[in-house]
């Protein structure tokens, strides 16, 4: 099985999706997810979803599964880099990502996490 | 029939659906296949995004299954239109199943019912033991 990489940045967990993730691949990740927060103690994490040319029902979940796991584990989501057409797509399959944080790039979504760390 | 120009006109015009592995061949597929038709980007996106959904079903609640395409030219309007079918426990109740929000158990229920939205046409044929088939069809 692939893993997704999870890069640790002091208190800071940062991942970027680069592959067309199958569902298995997304399930592993939110469960490497909330392995390495509980182990780091991280109060943050950074999802960069520049590079997915699709987000369906099932990744739509997969990030808000990681974004409520990741709060009740005390660590702040931000997902970054939907590109447009990915947005406009999800938004008319009727999943808005209530209540997740999102940011336009990485740099202003670290930005909002240092605020709120 | 449209003519295809590139060398995506291949004698193949079917994909299973059998793995995880195989839907995610399957949207690479759609997503060729638009390009090749010319789509913009978002029309790209709504039309990959609407055959992962139904790819999905068909293994989740099929059992598994296969995505048929074809491209299509009505006097200049190019389209492409794509069959989803499965010999899986079929819906009973269609109607129901294509509100937002209703699912089975293992999804969000937004598949059929999101899919619907994102292409301009759509068609199931189903009932309960006969299996599923979903036809969808999106022009440019």
């Amino acid at each position: 099985m692939q893993h997704i990489p999870i890069l640790r940045m002091g208190e800071l967990l940062l991942v970027t999706i680069q592959v067309d993730m199958h569902d298995q691949m997304a399930l592993q990740l939110q469960d490497d997810l909330t392995v390495a927060i509980a182990r780091f103690g991280s109060k943050g994490v950074l999802i960069d979803i520049s590079a997915l040319e699709m987000v369906d029902s099932f990744i739509g979940r997969m990030i808000s599964d990681i974004s409520g796991m990741a709060r009740i584990l005390d660590a702040a989501t931000v997902l970054v880099g939907m590109r447009p057409a990915v947005a406009i797509t999800l938004v008319e399959l009727g999943l808005s990502l209530p209540g997740i944080a999102t940011a336009l790039n990485v740099e202003r979504g670290m930005a909002l996490l240092r605020r709120n760390v | 029939m449209f003519e295809s120009r590139t060398p995506l006109n291949v004698a193949l015009d079917e994909a299973p659906l059998r793995s995880d592995h195989e839907i995610v061949l399957a949207r690479q597929m759609v997503r060729r296949l638009t390009q090749e038709l010319g789509f913009s980007l978002v029309d790209q996106t709504k039309m990959v995004t609407a055959a992962s959904e139904l790819a999905r079903n068909a293994l989740v609640y099929g059992g598994g299954g296969r995505m048929k395409w074809e491209l299509l030219d009505n006097g200049g309007r190019r389209g492409l239109k794509l069959t989803f079918s499965d010999e899986g426990p079929g819906i009973a109740n269609v109607e129901i199943a294509m509100t937002d929000g209703w699912t089975s158990g293992k999804g969000l229920g937004m598949g059929l019912s999101g899919a619907r939205r994102l292409v301009n046409q759509f068609e199931i044929d189903t009932r309960p033991g006969a299996g599923t088939r979903v036809t969808i069809t999106r022009w440019k």
